[in-house]
């Protein structure tokens, strides 16, 4: 498989069978950032594997550190993207707790570095399979999150992140979440870009300021008490707005350049849609394939996925609800909040400032990889069905997808 | 000595500090409880005080010393445990 991801020669007229994995790492050879310090882990060690060979055959010239753990592996991130080059890394559940402390350094250094993550759930009990646990985890530490629905979305989010990341009214990093072993691991086939395009696309990065720049000296992450903290947290804050109105720029872009038709959210038969259900990266491809389904058994159902999770489209959101009655949010994660999963209140709180009232109902499913499959949608939609016919709501607010009663 | 602080809109993002050596407009002295100051025994110029200081506070002009920069000296009080012939004095501020 190594061998087709380093030889694109064949890639302009048909697709070429890769994991997610190979998809990200090709992207990741695409971009060619110029440092990149990353450290195994399952779900995510194709990644790391692959672009190694890329480094290793002299594909790319970025400068590798292999590192002896994720905390490591965002402080050498940090510290390169300081110096001013471009920066990337990779990771997944346990080890994404791991650079915790960096994580939040980064965003609040304002250092656009761009992570894939291999969404995984985080122990214990340990567990190596798909749930959002880790990134959602993550979700207040001032990252932007991309969740993305195949291979495919993960291969081109990646190079949309670089955009987005750099944006000089934005200026802050970027996870790209794709599905632990259910796209990380899947083969598919992939549409590449054409090289020269990505590199055009995403261009020279030019920095503000560099550590290394003795004629301009710098100073990072000096100490920052009671009289300036709270205005470089604003300054988070209205950078995280300010993405809002500049990712539709970037994706403008994207899709002139790419023929794609990329947004904050996809909405699927939605428009006229009575129930729908709400779900992010590889669970929004099996709600699809189940839509289709019963649209031709005449019902009147639709899919919302949230592409951009990170800053929240609120209005996108309320905007593409207005015409549904009851709506499921689907949650690969609990937040042990006692109301439910993280995008369900984020889903929730977003309809309270909204003039649309629609019935509202979570699902949490697919904890520590377990299957989720079409009949468990059909059984949501029936479910929402229900829930809009029922003059009075009896049904759980919160419920638990393929959890042994 | 108190400056006006800025907003979140005129300061670079990040905390990132983006003149060099600007510690200086840190006035420290602020902090003092006991100020340094010479008495009526003669300082015989060693610049012990002026190598310990660890705020460079020691102001020394043609290798003698000549004072103390108040506004940074936080009054720790080496110069006058260091000084071999005990010409500093430490003595409360008053307000």
């Amino acid at each position: 498989m190594t061998q087709v991801a380093a030889n694109p020669k064949k890639t302009k007229t048909k697709n070429i069978p890769m994991t997610g994995d190979q998809a990200v790492a090709y992207a990741m050879k695409q971009i060619e950032p110029d440092v990149v310090a990353a450290y195994p882990i399952t779900p995510q060690t194709e990644i790391v594997m692959n672009f190694s060979d890329y480094v290793a055959n002299g594909v790319v010239k970025t400068e590798m550190i292999p590192v002896e753990s994720e905390h490591s592996a965002m402080s050498a991130c940090v510290g390169a993207a300081a110096a001013g080059v471009r920066t990337m890394t990779a990771t997944s559940a346990n080890g994404l707790a791991l650079m915790w402390e960096i994580v939040y350094i980064a965003a609040s250094t304002r250092l656009p570095i761009v992570m894939p993550v291999v969404n995984r759930a985080l122990s214990g009990p340990i567990n190596i399979h798909c749930d959002h646990s880790d990134t959602m985890g993550t979700r207040d530490s001032g990252w932007i999150q991309i969740y993305s629905e195949n291979a495919q979305e993960a291969y081109e989010n990646t190079i949309l992140a670089v955009r987005i990341a750099e944006h000089k009214d934005i200026l802050l990093p970027v996870m790209v979440c794709q599905d632990g072993f259910i796209t990380s691991h899947g083969v598919e086939g992939l549409e590449l870009l054409d090289e020269k395009k990505v590199k055009e696309f995403i261009g020279e990065y030019k920095p503000n300021y560099s550590l290394l720049d003795v004629d301009k000296p710098v100073t990072y992450g000096p100490l920052d008490l009671q009289d300036y903290y709270f205005e470089h947290k604003r300054q988070q804050s209205e950078a995280m707005k300010n993405a809002l109105h500049r990712i539709p720029e970037v994706l403008k872009e994207f899709n002139k350049t790419f023929g794609r038709d990329y947004d904050f959210i996809e909405t699927y038969k939605l428009e006229d849609a009575d129930i729908a259900i709400i779900a992010l990266s590889s669970t929004a491809g099996t709600v699809k394939f189940v839509v289709d389904e019963l649209r031709q058994k005449g019902l009147k159902v639709g899919l919302l996925k949230p592409k951009i999770f990170r800053p929240f489209p609120k209005e996108k959101i309320i905007n593409a609800l207005k015409n549904v009655k009851a709506v499921a949010v689907l949650d690969r994660s609990e937040s042990f909040s006692a109301e439910g999963g993280p995008l369900y209140t984020e889903i929730k709180a977003a309809l309270y400032d909204s003039d649309i009232n629609p019935r509202a109902s979570n699902y949490i499913y697919g904890l520590g990889g377990r299957d989720i499959f079409p009949e468990d949608i059909k059984k949501v939609f029936e479910d929402l069905k229900n829930l809009v016919a029922a003059k009075k709501v009896t049904s759980p607010k919160v419920n638990y997808i393929g959890s042994r009663e | 000595m108190i400056e006006k602080k800025k907003s979140w809109k005129e300061i670079p993002i990040g905390g990132m500090i983006t003149e060099a050596g600007n510690a200086s407009k840190y006035m420290t002295g602020g902090w003092r409880i006991f100020r340094p100051e010479k008495n009526k025994i003669k300082c015989i110029n060693c610049l012990f005080c002026w190598i310990y200081c660890p705020d460079s506070s020691i102001i020394v002009k043609d290798e003698k010393m000549v004072g103390f920069d108040y506004e940074h000296c936080k009054g720790c009080g080496i110069c006058a445990k260091v000084c071999p012939v005990k010409c500093i004095d430490m003595k409360r501020e008053e307000k």
